[in-house]
């Protein structure tokens, strides 16, 4: 396939490009393999007060056009949840501008993505990819305990073809055991440590259903697995993110759940939290809700409430509360797992980290562990972020997990405005990134992919782009100060707030509020006030990509 | 009266942790109850001041005693267990009957004393000048005037003496329109904005039944009109909903017809009456109360108390008002009944939205004192200082403050003051210990002699100005208008104020803090204090700040712990009372006060917090 056939017109002069909140700009409209530029002046060399806009095009989730005399309008709906609207003389130019961004934005195949082309100057391509090696992350459990060892039983991704090659899991069990526990569990994926609490040596471990079916199957190295966690007479939990009815009928699919009587020692704890279509289809109607500016108070609460988004937010937030305090309070250890073990399971494991270990609330710590918990740990995200809220695409695999995850630490993050040493504007970037990306790191559904797809090889790390340091102090929290404690949210209703600066970033203007943000961090700082950014510099950098802006200079 | 009361083996519940319970002694001084918990590691104390009181029920018994809950008017709600009955009943009417006193003498402002010398009382007073908020909107001039002909109450005996009306409307014209109007609320102005000599005038709702006029009345609305001769037409706006104004009608009061009045434009803005905000609030704390509610059922209830649709109403008005007078360059005649709820709520918002002096210490004090006090609020009423009509309880006051606090959330760097600054207001509306809110208009203040015998809150709130400012202000001159976004996911619920006292919800780590004391460490107080400031460092000098004796007598430190839970998460910043050469004046913090000695570590505290805090 060849991008040019994709693109019907490339080139519209005139067009208008309007968003909400910021001054409409009119100028050349150019079509690229990968991106929408728009200036507004055309072939010129970036003079002052020039504008140019680049949008990544796999970034539009949804494209409406309506024609109207010889001219017509096209609205883009983004994945990170902006609307632009372009207005282009020429009823065919239209159309043909439309298609073809739909066409390109629909481009499934992953190899064909921007971050395969993107080659920025001041990074180089090895660079962000290797910063947080599981052998680091091992190496500080090692210190404090024997009880765990590295695998490489996945090296070649047989055993697991969603885990990455090196796993940690307890020193006691051998591969061998490993290899058929992993066919007691769905997709192979079996008990493996996601956390050690160093305070009092217990553990958290991550896996998907066992396969119990109908006939109550057991496996005796996989009940051996979770054996080896427990001391005598020790209990450990495990977290089942289903309900214990919905996990009762996956029996009947070959799922299930772990029996008390084989596993005598672990107590089992169902948290049903939402995932998959139910999950998607709260995202797409909060999104709806928050565009309606026609909507009085009621009805605004209402849809709120029906939409149920802030209620995924505290169970999952309650989730991991549980699963921290079964670690901390209970000293237990704690399995957690739902179906697949690569959604909701992720979701808890991770949150429950940001809850009890201060070094994932670094900037650096949260990088890595969004690379163990989420990206190695084989969050499909390939196939749950293919489309945001606005597309009207038929729902296939699609769902926010990850933003769901985003809007819990930005929760912890409001709960504790010391404690994390990055700002609500990394979740902002984290989020745009996973759903479109000039960089690799959310590429694919897991390890085994990237290697084929040769993403390291081929990609720019976001990692790489995000530490340089001009670009690092921007995701900083200066208020930050070490807090070597666990931080227990509340999770009262009262307690959680929706996040306006995601769902409201394109509705809203946060002048106000950015002004607030640049006053505290004069304050905690000490410095001056920084110059205060011109209309020209917000639009510009709320359009176009990182990525873009590098390449527009160069 | 100085007799206090105790019981011991008091148990106090903690509504949403499953923390074992407290255990400890309640008190009741002529003031306030207090507990004090024996059981915590660190001695902790809860006063509660009778005054703030709203209900006291005395609940079935239960396996640990007799149950006693108490709500408050500033949404405290303390649910204490006492042990034997006959305590549990004497404190039950003990409390019933120094939460509602009878007579306004019995009031805590009558026998409040801090110790204050006379004159320094009297400076209190003097503190706000109306006259100077008129001359800084440039009144007296060419169409306003400054008129004493309300001196013996004649006009209207719920106006303050002093009025300012147009030049243009004689005496005649003022009593002919206050015969037409209802209580002789005639109209009078509330806010000029000199920029374009647009004004923001007030009254309550015409006699006009369905068919009455009165020649004067249009003749004080014309002058008004043509106090801005450049605009060809004025608004007349209804706050009330147009099938409540049409009801009136029968009664013979209700609204201008628009025929009668040269170039008006008549306009209903639909706010509730007292009542239904009574109600919206009374369903509002059901859910605050709600035990470990889902989101759904939260969210449910938020919206079926209806409260930010009234939030929303109010504040809609305030932004019509703002802009019929900054961008249609129109003045504005608002109304509602009498004129002493939602027109105050209205008046005083679109004040606020138009000019920044509003929004500093003394500026909102101002405006408090011109269009809530003055213009005859009806505050005992509308808090229940005294046993009364329970009907005429509303938290129309309330309503503004959150109004104000709405705003603060979207222009957070436009006011000088914070959140707590807003609380205390609240608070001391209801304490009765400064004579401001007592009464229901000036009059009524007169005849109490509340100047010879109470004081004055104001500058007992400037004394507290470096914990109550923002330290995201950022100057009188950095925002002018605010033209707030009123979608309705602007609003959000006030966490802070109806669920103040479960600190379990508030964010474990406070920014507001946090930036006070380094703001307080990096700079040396700045040296542009204006008198103000100069009265009110003598004035905290002057009021002896030691040899308070507790409890007998608790002021002035009483007024720092009003009605608060003085938890670790909301210390007073004691320690930021320095005098102007930069000295700590060092308050002896009695043993009573545990948290001083935590002062200045205030992450710490907030880590210890998160360490103890139940998840859940």
């Amino acid at each position: 396939m060849e991008f040019s056939e994709l693109i019907k017109t490339a080139t519209v002069e005139s067009v208008l490009l309007s968003c909400v909140g910021l001054p409409a700009v009119k100028g050349t409209l150019c079509i690229t393999s990968h991106h929408l530029l728009l200036s507004s002046c055309p072939g010129g060399d970036s003079q002052p007060g020039t504008l140019e806009l680049w949008l990544l095009i796999r970034n539009v989730d949804a494209v409406e056009k309506r024609i109207a005399g010889s001219s017509g309008t096209i609205t883009l709906r983004c994945k990170d949840l902006k609307v632009l609207q372009l207005e282009i003389p020429g009823m065919e130019e239209c159309l043909n501008i439309a298609s073809s961004i739909e066409a390109l934005s629909s481009v499934d195949s992953v190899m064909m993505m921007y971050p395969f082309f993107y080659r920025p100057q001041s990074l180089k391509l090895e660079e962000g990819w290797h910063l947080f090696p599981l052998e680091q992350y091992f190496q500080r459990i090692a210190s404090q305990t024997s009880q765990w060892r590295l695998s490489d039983v996945n090296r070649d991704f047989t055993t697991c073809p969603t885990y990455p090659p090196t796993v940690i899991v307890p020193a006691a069990v051998d591969d061998d055991t490993l290899q058929k526990a992993a066919r007691f569990r769905q997709g192979g994926r079996f008990p493996v440590l996601s956390y050690y609490h160093c305070k009092n040596g217990t553990a958290m471990l991550r896996s998907s259903q066992p396969l119990t079916g109908p006939n109550r199957k057991r496996c005796r190295e996989d009940e051996m697995l979770l054996g080896t966690i427990l001391d005598e007479g020790e209990r450990g939990f495990i977290i089942d993110t289903r309900s214990a009815q919905a996990a009762k009928q996956a029996r009947m699919m070959g799922g299930g759940t772990e029996p008390k009587s084989s596993y005598p020692q672990w107590r089992r704890l169902h948290r049903p939290l939402e995932r998959g279509r139910p999950l998607q289809e709260s995202f797409i109607k909060l999104v709806e809700a928050c565009n309606d500016t026609s909507i009085n108070m009621d009805r605004w609460l209402s849809r709120l409430e029906s939409c149920r988004w802030l209620s995924h937010v505290k169970a999952a937030l309650s989730t991991a509360c549980l699963a921290a305090q079964c670690l901390d309070r209970e000293e237990a250890s704690v399995l957690v797992h739902g179906a697949e073990g690569t959604d909701t399971t992720l979701l808890v494991t991770a949150l429950a980290q940001v809850i009890l270990d201060p070094s994932c609330r670094t900037l650096a710590g949260f990088q890595g562990l969004l690379e163990r918990e989420w990206i190695e740990a084989g969050h499909p995200f390939h196939l749950r972020c293919a489309r945001s809220a606005y597309s009207h695409a038929r729902l296939k695999q699609e769902a926010p997990l990850f933003l769901l995850f985003l809007d819990c630490v930005w929760q912890l993050s409001r709960q504790f405005p010391f404690s994390l040493e990055f700002s609500e504007h990394l979740l902002l970037t984290l989020f745009d990134n996973a759903y479109a990306s000039a960089y690799g790191t959310f590429l694919c559904n897991n390890e085994k992919e990237r290697c084929l797809c040769k993403v390291r090889e081929s990609t720019h790390a976001l990692w790489a782009w995000l530490n340089q340091p001009g670009e690092k102090k921007k995701y900083l929290n200066p208020l930050y100060s070490h807090n070597a404690l666990v931080i227990w949210p509340s999770v009262e209703p009262q307690s959680i707030q929706l996040w306006q600066g995601l769902f409201f970033r394109w509705i809203r203007s946060s002048q106000y509020l950015d002004e607030a943000w640049a006053e505290v961090q004069r304050l905690a700082e000490g410095g001056d006030p920084p110059v205060k950014e011109s209309v020209e510099s917000r639009l510009s950098r709320s359009l176009s990509d990182p990525a873009a802006q590098t390449e527009n200079g160069r | 009266p100085h007799h206090v009361r105790c019981v011991e083996n008091v148990k106090l519940l903690d509504r949403y942790t499953n923390r074992k319970a407290a255990n400890g002694t309640l008190y009741l001084t002529a003031t306030h109850l207090i507990y004090v918990d024996a059981s915590a590691e660190v001695r902790k104390e809860i006063w509660i001041l009778h005054h703030h009181i709203a209900t006291v029920e005395k609940l079935p018994l239960t396996t640990a005693g007799y149950p006693l809950l108490i709500h408050c008017k500033n949404f405290h709600v303390a649910h204490f267990v006492i042990g034997q009955e006959r305590d549990c009943h004497e404190v039950y009417t003990s409390l019933l009957k120094l939460s509602q006193p009878v007579k306004s003498e019995e009031l805590y402002a009558f026998s409040y004393n801090p110790k204050m010398s006379k004159e320094n009382r009297e400076i209190g007073w003097k503190l706000i000048d109306l006259k100077v908020d008129y001359q800084r909107m440039g009144i007296p001039n060419d169409y306003w005037e400054i008129t004493d002909v309300n001196k013996d109450y004649e006009v209207c005996n719920t106006y303050p003496p002093e009025i300012v009306v147009p030049r243009a409307a004689n005496k005649a014209v003022v009593i002919g329109s206050s015969r037409f109007r209802s209580r002789g609320r005639i109209p009078v102005l509330s806010y000029l904005y000199k920029e374009n000599n647009a004004a923001i005038c007030r009254c309550s709702q015409p006699l006009s039944g369905f068919s009455a006029r009165c020649l004067e009345d249009e003749q004080m609305l014309q002058a008004i009109r043509e106090a801005n001769p450049g605009s060809p037409f004025m608004y007349v706006v209804d706050t009330r909903p147009k099938l409540n104004a049409m009801a009136n009608r029968a009664a013979g009061k209700g609204y201008e017809n628009e025929d009668n009045y040269d170039n008006i434009r008549f306009k209903f803005i639909g706010i509730e009456n007292i009542h239904v905000m009574r109600n919206s609030l009374q369903k509002l704390l059901e859910v605050c109360e709600m035990k470990s509610p889902s989101m759904s059922d939260f969210l449910t209830g938020l919206e079926n108390s209806g409260w930010l649709r009234h939030i929303k109403a109010v504040m809609d008005a305030g932004v019509f008002l703002a802009k019929a007078v900054k961008d249609e360059k129109a003045s504005v005649l608002v109304h509602c009944s009498d004129g002493w709820d939602r027109t105050a709520q209205v008046c005083s918002l679109a004040s606020l939205l138009l000019d920044p002096f509003y929004r500093t210490f003394k500026g909102f004090m101002v405006l408090i004192e011109k269009e809530w006090i003055a213009m005859g609020h009806k505050f005992s009423h509308r808090c229940g200082h005294l046993d009364g009509d329970p009907k005429e309880v509303s938290p129309v006051f309330t309503q503004f403050i959150e109004c104000v606090w709405q705003l603060m959330q979207q222009f957070p760097c436009a006011f000088e003051f914070n959140e707590r600054f807003l609380l205390e207001i609240h608070d001391h509306v209801y304490s009765c210990q400064f004579g401001n809110f007592l009464g229901t208009c000036h009059k009524e203040r007169e005849d109490l002699k509340i100047f010879e015998k109470t004081h004055s809150l104001w500058p007992f709130l400037l004394q507290k100005k470096q914990e109550l400012r923002n330290p995201l202000y950022r100057g009188f001159t950095a925002y002018k208008e605010l033209q707030p976004n009123t979608l309705p996911f602007s609003f959000q619920f006030w966490c802070g104020m109806y669920n103040r006292f479960d600190k379990g919800m508030h964010p474990k780590q406070c920014v507001l803090d946090h930036l006070l004391s380094s703001m307080s460490q990096k700079m040396k107080l700045e040296d542009n204090a204006s008198e103000l400031e100069n009265f009110c460092v003598s004035v905290c000098i002057g009021s002896g700040w030691d040899g308070v004796n507790f409890p007998q007598s608790s002021p002035p430190r009483a007024v720092l712990c009003v009605g608060s839970c003085r938890g670790a998460g909301n210390t007073p910043v004691f320690w930021l009372l320095l005098s102007r050469a930069g000295t700590a004046l060092s308050p002896s913090i009695p043993a009573s006060y545990p948290e001083a000695s935590m002062l200045g570590v205030g992450k710490v505290l907030a880590g210890d917090v998160a360490r103890t805090a139940d998840p859940g």
